[in-house]
């Protein structure tokens, strides 16, 4: 198995504030990757970098052997780069299904098309499906803005997922998902995940779900990786346990 | 990477830079504007919608014969040219780009078709004069298009009015090219190969226009309902989004603009020809007002509400101009507020809900969008 994505002493601050001290990690393709850590500790500014939202101080960013520091989001997106979000991004004054379609036409370079519709049968059975897979239904005639939190958030995930991309970032998949939910929302994901050979890697507050679905586990600590390996390993690391899980030792 | 540049104040931009007052300007609660966001579409067009046009065209090919007065057909004749221009306007509306210059590419499509006939352009007929107009509004906005899909908001505007504003001086000073402020007249000599008798010259150039709005609606229709045209109301609400999706933000305004642009010169042309003069006032500032106050007069519900639009613009402003020579703006002006008021959708969205066209899907859900979202939604819906 190769290796998809590289870090190379990647730095960034704002300010006073390490966001990335000296980050340096290699990710092999077909792992499922949690990143954990306390808030303010970089692990979405990890994922700004290596998506080129936020540029490097210094460093360098490879995906796939390719030098990718310093590009356009757009551009890291095209190589086979998609991202979640922490904050649902999406269309809201569209229908679910409206969403996925668009998705769709970027991801087959049809988006500059300005006389056939959008809405062509194939591309509409095409979304319908990959919806379907996700948990939506019923209702995707629906404005997004009609949905509940959980809802975006799922959507957000599957517009990543219908660009088709071999390493796919999720910033906090479950947050805004009720308990009762978020097995449920993982299961999905993670099965849609493994059936496509994506590299996965989410971000996580919830160490139940990292124990379940990681198999590999980083922990983020004031911009720096504190712990890297599989998550019994790690969650028996002393300062993880202090750190991450707050245990007073 | 682009901030999503609505947070500029861009809530009610429009209602700002005409002095409308902010935020409150466009706010409407009535939870059927719904129906003109076409936020749901059916696959096929409604009949009740297609049936509608249709009868509206039937309507406009008839009337001349059923003794419109002249005068009227010449005031709808130039109305619709501007439609045109308008049309333009709204597709850049739909992406949230307020154009205030688009006077710009009403006077290059006039001048191109009014300078090519002086400088003995040998095609003195009104249809190759039209697509030079188109042609010559494509290409000057595919260069304006290069700095200004780096813009929003207010930027973006003002930049627009910049642009209009150097064409006005240019026209006004070239006076060796352009005649200055005596301008140019332009004459045909003939419509798509006819030659009418002096009686009928008016009506030809009725029916010319008439079918070139026809063709233009069909073209936006398309368009709407598209990728681009989908993707441009992406862009409208999250930028951060289409370009996580790997497409380019500026090259889908930059297209639309260049098509804007097109229409903008089609429209510029064709007056050009109706009115038979052109002055570099086409490309004054107030003339790109004018194109964005009858975008929302009309409403940007449609892609026939731009006509809808110029051609009540064009009645009021007659008869605003007759009933009160020195203050007709401010009849004009009241007439804009009270749409604001009442019709926050525009005049467009009176006729829709006469005609009774309710949301065809479920997105009409309890919640209230936000003004915004309502006003610049063109109807995709079919």
């Amino acid at each position: 198995m190769g290796v998809v994505l590289e870090a190379l002493n990647v730095v960034r601050h704002f300010g006073a504030v390490k966001a990335a001290d000296n980050v340096s990690v290699q990710l092999q393709e077909g792992q499922t990757v949690g990143i954990v850590g306390p808030n303010g500790s970089g692990k979405t500014t990890f994922v700004n970098i290596v998506t080129g939202y936020v540029k490097p101080t210094a460093g360098q960013v490879r995906f796939r052997e390719q030098d990718i520091t310093g590009l356009e989001p757009r551009e890291v997106t095209n190589l086979g780069i998609a991202r979640s979000f922490q904050i649902p991004q999406l269309y809201t004054s569209l229908t679910i299904l409206e969403n996925m379609l668009i998705a769709l036409s970027i991801r087959s370079r049809q988006h500059w098309g300005f006389w056939g519709p959008l809405k062509s049968a194939d591309r509409v059975g095409e979304a319908t499906q990959l919806l379907a897979r996700f948990g939506f239904a019923d209702g995707i005639d629906q404005r997004v803005s009609t949905l509940p939190e959980g809802g975006r958030k799922l959507l957000d995930v599957a517009l990543s997922f219908a660009l088709g991309p071999k390493l796919l970032l999720l910033d906090e998949p479950t947050s805004g998902v009720s308990v009762d939910d978020k097995f449920g929302v993982m299961d999905t994901l993670m099965e849609a995940m493994k059936r496509s050979e994506i590299t996965a890697v989410f971000i996580e507050h919830d160490m139940d779900i990292v124990a379940r679905y990681a198999d590999r586990v980083l922990v983020f600590a004031e911009g720096s990786i504190l712990a890297d390996g599989d998550p019994d390993s790690v969650f028996a690391n002393p300062a993880v346990r202090t750190h991450v899980l707050g245990e007073g030792v | 990477m682009s901030v999503k540049p609505g947070s500029l104040g861009g809530e009610s931009g429009v209602g700002e830079e005409l002095g409308v007052g902010q935020d409150t300007a466009f706010r409407g609660d009535r939870t059927d504007e719904q129906a003109l966001t076409g936020a749901t579409s059916s696959p096929r067009p409604s009949r009740r919608g297609l049936l509608a046009a249709l009868a509206i065209l039937a309507l406009l090919v008839l009337a001349p014969l059923l003794g419109l007065p002249s005068w009227l057909v010449f005031l709808f004749t130039v109305a619709f040219a501007k439609g045109l221009v308008v049309l333009g306007v709204v597709l850049l509306l739909r992406g949230d780009l307020v154009s205030f210059g688009h006077g710009l590419y009403y006077a290059i499509g006039a001048y191109a078709a009014g300078l090519a006939l002086r400088a003995g352009f040998p095609l003195r007929d009104a249809f190759p004069l039209a697509v030079l107009g188109a042609l010559a509004g494509a290409v000057l906005a595919s260069i304006v298009g290069l700095f200004l899909a780096r813009y929003r908001g207010i930027f973006f505007g003002m930049l627009s009015t910049a642009f209009s504003m150097i064409l006005y001086s240019l026209l006004l000073k070239l006076y060796w090219l352009t005649g200055g402020t005596d301008g140019i007249a332009v004459r045909i000599s003939s419509t798509l190969g006819l030659q009418p008798p002096a009686d009928l010259i008016r009506l030809t150039q009725y029916y010319f226009v008439l079918a070139l709005v026809v063709g233009s609606v069909y073209l936006a229709y398309r368009v709407a309902a598209s990728p681009l045209g989908y993707l441009m109301r992406g862009i409208n609400d999250n930028e951060i989004r289409v370009e996580y999706m790997g497409a380019s933000v500026r090259r889908a305004i930059y297209r639309t603009y260049v098509l804007s642009g097109a229409l903008g010169g089609l429209g510029g042309a064709l007056t050009a020809i109706t009115v038979g003069h052109i002055a570099p006032d086409l490309a004054y500032w107030t003339a790109s007002g004018e194109f964005v106050f009858i975008a929302l007069l009309g409403g940007s519900g449609s892609v026939f509400a731009p006509f809808v639009g110029a051609g009540v613009f064009e009645l009021v402003r007659n008869y605003a101009q007759k009933a009160s020579p020195y203050t007709w703006q401010m009849l004009l002006g009241s007439v804009l507020l009270v749409i604001i008021l009442f019709a926050p959708g525009g005049l467009w969205s009176v006729f829709e809900r006469l005609v009774g066209r309710r949301p065809t899907g479920s997105a009409g859900g309890p919640e209230k969008r936000p003004a915004k979202e309502r006003r610049w939604a063109l109807s995709s819906k079919r």
